[in-house]
């Protein structure tokens, strides 16, 4: 039984050796175009005429496409097709793609692109928060959910703050940058490698580009060199262009693109401004709060409605809020469109109430992990009895799975919370120059897409008569391991060793309407409608075998690569030939719809998740108050992944989940200027985390206990919810200043919290401001 | 157009009709199909594309997409399509990485295995160091630092010494060359006086990223890595003598056992790929505001030693930067070599950064004091990234001088330092937080020397 297995990542062995191929390293016909666009200068501005005669005449110029030549518009929107290909007429965001060059080769194409003289009439750009309301620039009214009288209980409470929490996006920073590949076939249909994580979007949207029904286009996806929501939608524009560029040439296209176009072109994750107003008792209880989120969203739709949603669910994180209000303002900007992002929204909206639970505990002077603590949802009881009473959330969703009390025990215990915070709190007061904080933070995180018809999965297995298996499932690969772990289901149902499972690249042609492998459910969905397919394979070959020896279908065994049939053993090759010989079917599709959700997005109101995935961490750090310099010095990570599938993949997507949380709150800073131009467009000025920005002690464990739901094999989706253990870094930093002047004064530390905003705000705490 | 050799993967190569501006990794995966090589961000910044390369000097990890093929005639080029033996098995590198469980997406995984595997040729044991420019957004390094240290006693590959032993000999046929690769500095003189707007390049580091992102045309171009006699670093009685071609490795390594605090600051210049490739004479020739090596060997005193056909002239090295984008140099003339004076080790360096590894400074700033009797007796104190040079900190240097290692004096000397300079503001960093951050810079030096912890690195949880 495979299922439980630290067995290694499918492909690894070819990463390290450099065989696994990605969408550049495809070989592709002599032939072939290479796709590059040409970028706005401006942010907003009407296009008054384009001089693309030089572009033409370029040296290795083959065609060059403006949006008059898009037989079919191409939007690249997932939404409210509200993106086209190419800019039609007036530009929204410095760097959008107005002309498409295709050229002999990739560098001939970029220099080209750079050659167009394109004359603009200036319009007023919307970059901010505050030039976004001053126009009424948004996305739709904002959105208002809200549980209780959330007005009248803040002024019926003891005590009362307010105060407000700036977030930064984040660029996605996949090593591997947008690339698609478009082979023509015949009758004009379309072979597209695309490196994305939703595939059947990526055939919807180029179909609907070229006029065709969605038969005509087969897309394939092996993996991606990272994704993390940046492949969701973004890779519709490169793939739509190479499919017209094949259409249009008849030859094979290619386009990647150059990280700085990347990062120019592409949309990252929402930047937030949050206000908080929250009523809470002398303990630290809280009694109401009242949420404001600002969120830019660039300039396009895309998928902000779904994101901006997700924050406002998470907007109580681990904490029972009996009165909430949060009203939602998504701001329509002249910036690049605002995307899914590992967590989508989530982040975001929890790190708001995390704000509030570090505010209150600091006005009331204590230890802010008992006030956590004290407002946590009660835990499911662990006699197995039903609960005496179950909270609900601020949405109306029953929390009957809460395991944060006795997890966050735990990890107090292992992690020495206690005894740490103590000696620092000697360190700091010993120590003027280097400061330390520590800081306990949980995760509560709702597994489901909220778009509830998007919780479906596919899958086509394959029982080949030498007992080797071959199968395909809707998810996409993108470094997370869903392939081996899927190959676990399928290795664990036949009682075969690994190696005769091979799942190939992700293909509409085998799987069709699939949802993106996004919302962190691609093992839940895709897992269960293998093992679907897989039983009902194994069930006709047991009915089969059971006949000829005479037993019971039930009593047939498929163990160590054999199968037993009262006293008939065979090997599982030998079992998969007699049944081919006998006509039994060896092959099956698979589907999966999660069970038991309704949700109400209008009212706010329902079931969007199928269970939430809990997790807490302490992270400490230590700061320089003289530069704001800091490092993380250790963090501890104790993370329920149900019963894990695969405990070292998942403490994977932990420890990089977490590193990646710490970064978008620390080192990772989105700097426009003010013309809306971004700064930060290449690993020289944007900073991910570097090797030695990893916690220096860094523990990850797995809370071990099954899944209440009915998962597969009573798992938890792993993908994005250690994303948000890096809030604990950021609490920690504002921890480590709130020691270095006024301890009256709240730190209310904005992200992300560079050097240079660290440092201000110990100035800020010591009482002066800088020079 | 002209013709390079060398060994790829322990097969002898000639590439012939080459442009100068050709980058190995396009070369690599467009006309060699070896697409293990892997193009991050076409920068440098991210290793995603690091090889290894032998000649007879040793074995180094070089990023593959500001290389030019010139740059590695008559070398060794091991890329991770090279590592397994001859029996196909994996290295000990690689097979710790899978082990391990060090790749997620795989994409920056060739990167990783080459830079791990050139640590292994040289020893090296600080990985966080080894790995600084190998960037991954997947796994949060922790596992790729298990297998680093799973790998870290492996045996060297059999192919280090053939791959250095069998580099081919450093002579093609000049009579066709499209470029200048001098090989004395006599015949880099004679040639730049020539042809004085010959682009020089040394390790490319900067200049690729012309090609790469600017899309730039080189016009005419010398290699001037293969100067031997400006590779040298020599020790005199009262100097240190840096030929312009020592690379920020080897510089590293001479001066980290004489100015610890430098050593410490070029361990976090840039990465140990840059690094390898990055010459002394390029950093400062270059005239960047910040430059991060300038500003410390300014306030070392040093001496820039300038060539211009036979005649040579020296200047103090902070004459030399004359303005933004602007240096005192002529036409044809070139670094030969830069002097330090021997002195006892008072320089501290502070490089403030958004990120600490790998990263352009905000602010680079060098303090070199003396104190006799607890009174400051000298002081030369220059910084990066406060002006549109690297410059020195007069007033803050008058305010300090005499005075006594008191606050009242660091406060005159900080204050001082508004009168030095007026810094901007950009996407690295606000002009208050350049001038706050110096000021906290200057602070440190005072507070280390009451005997204060001020070393991050030095605090355990």
């Amino acid at each position: 039984m495979s299922v439980g297995l630290s067995v290694q990542h499918d492909s690894g062995v070819l990463h390290v050796s450099g065989q696994a191929r990605y969408i550049d390293d495809i070989p592709l016909p002599a032939n072939v175009l290479h796709l590059a666009f040409g970028l706005s200068s401006e942010a907003h501005a009407e296009i008054l005429s384009m001089d693309l005669s030089a572009v033409r005449a370029a040296p290795g110029v083959v065609a060059v496409l403006t949006a008059e030549d898009l037989p079919h518009g191409a939007d690249c929107s997932p939404s409210a097709h509200d993106e086209p290909l190419l800019a039609e007429g007036r530009v929204h965001y410095m760097g959008q793609p107005v002309f498409l060059v295709l050229a002999e080769s990739h560098l001939a194409a970029r220099k080209a692109a750079r050659l167009g003289k394109i004359t603009y009439e200036a319009l007023p750009a919307i970059l901010t928060v505050e030039q976004a309301l001053a126009a009424e620039s948004r996305f739709g009214p904002p959105v208002i959910w809200e549980r209780g009288e959330t007005e009248a209980a803040l002024e019926a409470a003891p005590r009362r703050l307010s105060g407000v929490i700036e977030m930064g996006g984040q660029e996605h920073f996949y090593l591997e940058s947008q690339a698609a590949a478009v082979l023509p076939g015949e009758g004009g249909d379309l072979h597209v490698y695309s490196s994305t994580q939703h595939p059947t979007e990526i055939q919807h949207k180029v179909a609907e580009a070229i006029g065709r029904p969605m038969h005509a286009v087969r897309v394939e996806c092996r993996r991606m060199g990272g994704g993390f929501g940046g492949k969701e939608s973004q890779g519709n524009a490169p793939a739509i262009a190479c499919a017209i560029g094949a259409l249009l040439t008849g030859r094979p296209c290619k386009m990647r693109y150059d990280r700085d176009d990347d990062m120019v072109i592409t949309g990252k994750r929402h930047d937030f401004r949050i206000r908080y107003d929250v009523g809470y008792d002398g303990q630290g209880r809280i009694q109401a709060v009242s949420f404001q989120h600002y969120t830019r969203a660039g300039w396009a739709q895309d998928l902000t409605h779904p994101v901006a949603d997700r924050a406002m669910l998470h907007s109580d994180n681990a904490y029972f809020i009996p009165a909430m209000r949060i009203e939602s303002h998504r701001l329509r900007t002249n910036t690049q469109s605002a995307t899914a992002y590992r967590g989508f929204g989530g982040p975001q909206g929890m790190l708001g109430i995390e704000r509030v639970l570090d505010h209150l505990a600091h006005a009331l002077g204590r230890d802010p992990l008992e006030v956590r603590r004290l407002n946590f949802y009660p835990d499911r009881p662990t006699d197995g009895l039903p609960p005496a009473e179950v909270a609900t959330t601020h949405y109306g969703q029953e929390v009957r799975d809460m395991v944060l009390g006795r997890l966050t025990d735990r990890l107090v215990q292992s992690a020495e919370y206690h005894a740490r915070r103590k000696a620092i709190a000697e360190w700091n007061a010993a120590n003027p120059v280097l400061k330390r904080g520590i800081a306990l933070t949980p995760v509560k995180f709702g597994i489901s897409f909220t778009l509830t018809h998007l919780n479906q999965a596919g899958a086509l297995v394959h029982v080949y008569a030498d007992g080797s298996v071959h199968l395909n499932h809707g998810g996409t690969e993108m470094g997370q391991g869903l392939f081996r772990k899927v190959s676990q289901v399928a290795a664990s149902e036949f009682g075969l060793p690994l190696e005769l499972i091979k799942i190939t690249a992700t293909d509409t042609a085998k799987v069709p309407n699939t949802s993106a492998t996004a919302a962190s459910s691609g093992t839940d969905l895709n897992g269960m409608a293998v093992q679907v397919a897989c039983v009902t394979i194994r069930d006709r070959m047991a009915a089969h075998l059971a006949s000829v020896a005479g037993v019971a279908p039930e009593q047939v065994r498929f163990e160590g690569g054999r199968v037993t049939a009262g006293s008939a053993e065979m090997t599982f090759g030998e079992a998969a030939a007699a049944c081919y010989a006998a006509r039994v079917s060896l092959s099956s599709t698979g589907y999966y719809k999660t069970p038991d959700l309704s949700w109400d997005r209008a009212k706010g109101r329902g079931r969007p998740f199928f269970y939430f995935a809990y997790g807490a961490a302490v992270s400490e750090v230590v700061i320089d108050t003289l530069t704001g310099e800091n490092r993380i010095l250790r963090t501890d990570i104790l993370h329920d992944a149900g019963a894990s599938l695969n405990p070292e993949l998942d403490i994977g997507q932990i420890e990089g989940g977490f590193v990646q949380g710490a970064g978008w709150l620390t080192t990772e800073e989105l700097v426009w200027d003010d013309q809306g131009r971004l700064r930060t467009h290449a690993p020289s000025t944007y900073k991910i985390p570097a090797c030695a920005d990893r916690p220096r002690t860094f523990n990850v464990t797995l809370w071990d206990e099954p899944n209440p739901e009915a998962t597969i094999y009573r798992s938890k989706a792993v993908g994005e919810p250690p994303f948000m253990h890096g809030n604990s870094v950021l609490m920690a930093l504002s921890d480590a200043i709130a020691s270095c002047g006024d301890v009256s004064r709240y730190v209310a530390l904005d992200a992300p919290a560079t050097p240079e905003r660290v440092l201000m705000a110990v100035r800020a705490q010591q009482g002066h401001q800088h020079g | 157009m002209s013709d390079v050799a060398f060994l790829l993967n322990g097969t002898p190569v000639r590439v012939e009709g080459v442009s100068p501006a050709r980058t190995l990794l396009d070369w690599l995966r467009e006309e060699r199909g070896l697409t293990g090589t892997k193009e991050g961000c076409n920068e440098g910044d991210c290793g995603a594309c690091t090889v290894v390369v032998s000649d007879e000097a040793g074995s180094r990890a070089l990023n593959a997409c500001i290389l030019f093929l010139p740059q590695l005639q008559g070398k060794s080029i091991r890329t991770v399509e090279g590592f397994a033996d001859e029996a196909g098995r994996l290295s000990p590198v690689q097979q710790a990485m899978a082990e391990c469980h060090g790749s997620q997406c795989g994409f920056c995984t060739p990167g990783i295995v080459a830079s791990l595997t050139a640590a292994v040729i040289s020893g090296a044991r600080d990985h966080d160091r080894t790995l600084a420019g190998n960037l991954c957004r997947c796994t949060g390094y922790a596992p790729i630092i298990r297998a680093a240290k799973a790998a870290e006693t492996a045996p060297l590959p059999v192919w280090v010494t053939s791959d250095r032993s069998r580099a081919l000999p450093p002579v093609m046929n000049r009579s066709r060359a499209a470029w200048f690769a001098p090989q004395s500095s006599d015949e880099l003189a004679a040639l730049y006086l020539a042809n004085p707007q010959t682009r020089l390049i040394a390790g490319a580091t900067d200049v690729g990223l012309w090609v790469t992102k600017g899309l730039k045309d080189l016009g005419p171009v010398a290699f001037i890595a293969g100067v031997k006699d400006l590779q040298r670093i020599e020790e005199t009685a009262e100097h240190f003598r840096i030929g312009a071609m020592v690379t920020l490795s080897d510089l590293l390594a001479a001066l980290s056992p004489h100015f610890a605090s430098l050593g410490a600051m070029l361990a976090r210049y840039a990465s140990v790929q840059v690094r390898n490739a990055a010459t002394i004479g390029g950093n400062i020739g270059n005239g960047s505001p910040i430059g991060d090596s300038p500003p410390a060997l300014i306030a070392l005193d040093a001496k820039l030693h300038l060539r211009r056909g036979d005649s040579r002239r020296s200047l103090p090295l902070e004459a030399y930067f004359l303005d933004y984008g602007r240096q005192d140099r002529q036409p044809g003339e070139f670094i030969e070599w830069i002097e330090i004076p021997k002195q006892a080790d008072t320089l501290r360096v502070a490089k403030l950064s958004k990120r600490f590894d790998q990263d352009i400074s905000a602010v680079l700033g060098a303090f070199n004091l003396v104190t006799e009797a607890g009174v400051i007796a000298s002081a030369r104190i220059a910084f990066g990234g406060m002006a549109g040079t690297p410059k020195r900190a007069g007033a803050t240097e008058a305010a300090l001088i005499g005075r006594a290692l008191s606050d009242e004096t660091l406060r005159a000397a900080q204050a001082a330092l508004e009168t030095d300079f007026t810094p901007l503001s950009d996407m690295r960093a606000s002009a208050a937080y350049r001038m706050e951050g110096a000021k906290g810079m200057l602070a440190r030096v005072f507070a280390e020397a009451r005997g204060l912890k001020t070393d991050l690195h030095e605090v355990q949880a």
